[in-house]
């Protein structure tokens, strides 16, 4: 049996190692969450506009990107982003660039279903005011699709929190990176791994549960 | 943009040079040879890990609608302990923590330990479906099975279950093509898939774009072959005057 040793874990090697990479983390979930839900609405909107010429490329689109693994996704956009535009891009950068084209496939999808669950009355109704499609879908289907979607937008947000763990592919400094270097520098890997994986259970489980309490508030209004 | 080269998959995989019948011999390889032997790596790996999944799913899933609050209790925290934490921590637990904490398992190959990982990460989810596939049939059902003088474990087997696992079939089908897409993560322990040839061929081969396409045009024919697969499988079970045989 291999004796724990969590002593070297100091104030100062957490802040030195660990908390760069937490930040990197939540920037990218927070970026990706954002720029995902804004081109994911966009995408499912094309979907349900009925006209071909919008709704194939936006099928085309999410179809792609749900069907590839989100490894090989990271490292097409780390090889292709250089390729487009001439120079190397930073890991941390293309990164932020994949999470949100690839998040806004999955938040489209949840938008769609969403934007299907307002009755047509809503649409009809907004129309009968002499709103525009712009007026009727911004003040009247759009805000009670997000409501409704709240819980399921962010279950899908903690996902993203956990799969932001796969920058690893190629080498960007998140969370876990900052443990496995630490773990690497003090060789104590068995340790930082565990601190590891403690952390992210720790994040994910209590924001699971306050969506679980966000659901069941909705869950009486409705 | 230069031009495609897909001879780059009849080079050898050493020296480098063009194989004219495209597969290596006498113990080379080319790196289509690699390929292949990366693909089956994947679907090993996958296929494995599904029977994992599947059975401590099934069994987490069931504990979980059991009127038995310890096993609830059981069943609930399996569940939130493998869905909250990231596949590749996971995989990494398994690969550098779990030998380091119990000597025996030091000489299990790492194959198998990202079987187990990614199995007990995928029966969290299906341990969600298999309780929600339960709880979705009308209470009367299990009332009648114990008022017809079965006891809970036959009620299960002859009453409860034959109809949640139909009603299941599609969100277990795309759970199947997830572990496809999942066992991407095995790269990270050297396991020799389909994204650790594709890094390391992109790497030797500078063909980079050639080699994605074909590792991701394999990840599609795999996962396009299951949800066919499952199709069939939805089709053949199918309960005569339910909508869709399914519930959907």
């Amino acid at each position: 049996m291999l004796a724990l040793d969590f002593s070297f874990l100091t104030p100062a090697v957490i802040s030195g190692y660990v908390v760069k990479g937490f930040i990197f983390s939540l920037q990218l979930t927070l970026i990706a969450m954002l720029g995902g839900v804004v081109l994911g609405t966009l995408l499912a909107l094309m979907r349900l506009s009925g006209r071909p010429w919008l709704v194939m490329p936006a099928a085309g689109y999410v179809n792609t990107m749900r069907s590839i693994p989100l490894v090989m996704v990271i490292l097409w956009f780390f090889l292709l982003i250089p390729l487009v535009i001439g120079r190397p891009l930073g890991a941390e950068i293309s990164a932020i660039i994949t999470f949100t084209l690839f998040e806004a496939a999955y938040y489209s999808e949840i938008m769609r279903a969403g934007i299907q669950s307002i009755s047509r009355g809503q649409v009809a109704a907004g129309y009968a005011l002499g709103m525009s499609y712009r007026q009727t879908m911004g003040l009247i289907v759009l805000p009670q699709a997000f409501r409704n979607m709240l819980p399921v937008l962010l279950t899908q947000t903690i996902i993203l929190f956990q799969d932001t763990s796969l920058v690893y592919a190629i080498g960007a400094y998140d969370l876990l990176k900052g443990f496995e270097i630490a773990g690497k520098n003090f060789n104590r890997p068995v340790e930082t791994y565990l601190v590891a994986a403690v952390l992210y259970f720790a994040i994910s489980f209590s924001l699971s549960l306050l969506v679980k309490k966000l659901q069941q508030r909705i869950a009486i209004v409705r | 943009m230069s031009t495609w080269d897909w001879q780059v998959f009849c080079k050898d995989t050493i020296d480098g040079k063009i194989v004219p019948s495209c597969f290596g011999s006498g113990g080379d390889i080319t790196y289509l040879d690699w390929l292949l032997s990366a693909w089956g790596w994947t679907l090993s790996v996958s296929a494995l890990a599904l029977l994992v999944a599947l059975l401590l799913g099934s069994l987490m899933g069931i504990l979980r609608t059991t009127p038995h609050r310890g096993l609830v209790l059981l069943g609930n925290a399996w569940t939130e302990l493998f869905r909250n934490i990231p596949l590749l921590v996971q995989i990494f637990l398994w690969y550098h923590v779990v030998p380091a904490l119990i000597p025996p398992l030091r000489s299990v190959p790492s194959f198998i330990l990202v079987v187990l990982g990614l199995g007990l990460f995928t029966s969290a989810r299906i341990s969600e479906q298999v309780r929600a596939g339960i709880q979705s049939l009308a209470g009367g059902q299990r009332m009648a099975g114990l008022a017809m003088g079965f006891t809970l474990p036959q009620t299960y087997r002859h009453v409860l279950l034959p109809m949640a696992y139909r009603i299941i079939i599609p969100p277990l089908t795309s759970e199947s093509m997830n572990i496809i897409k999942n066992s991407s993560v095995a790269f990270a322990v050297s396991i020799s898939e389909l994204t650790l040839f594709a890094l390391q061929a992109q790497e030797e081969t500078s063909r980079g774009i050639e080699v994605y396409l074909a590792v991701t045009g394999l990840y599609f024919v795999s996962a396009f072959a299951i949800n066919r697969a499952m199709l069939f499988v939805e089709n053949r079970v199918r309960v005569p005057g339910m909508i869709g045989g399914g519930g959907h």
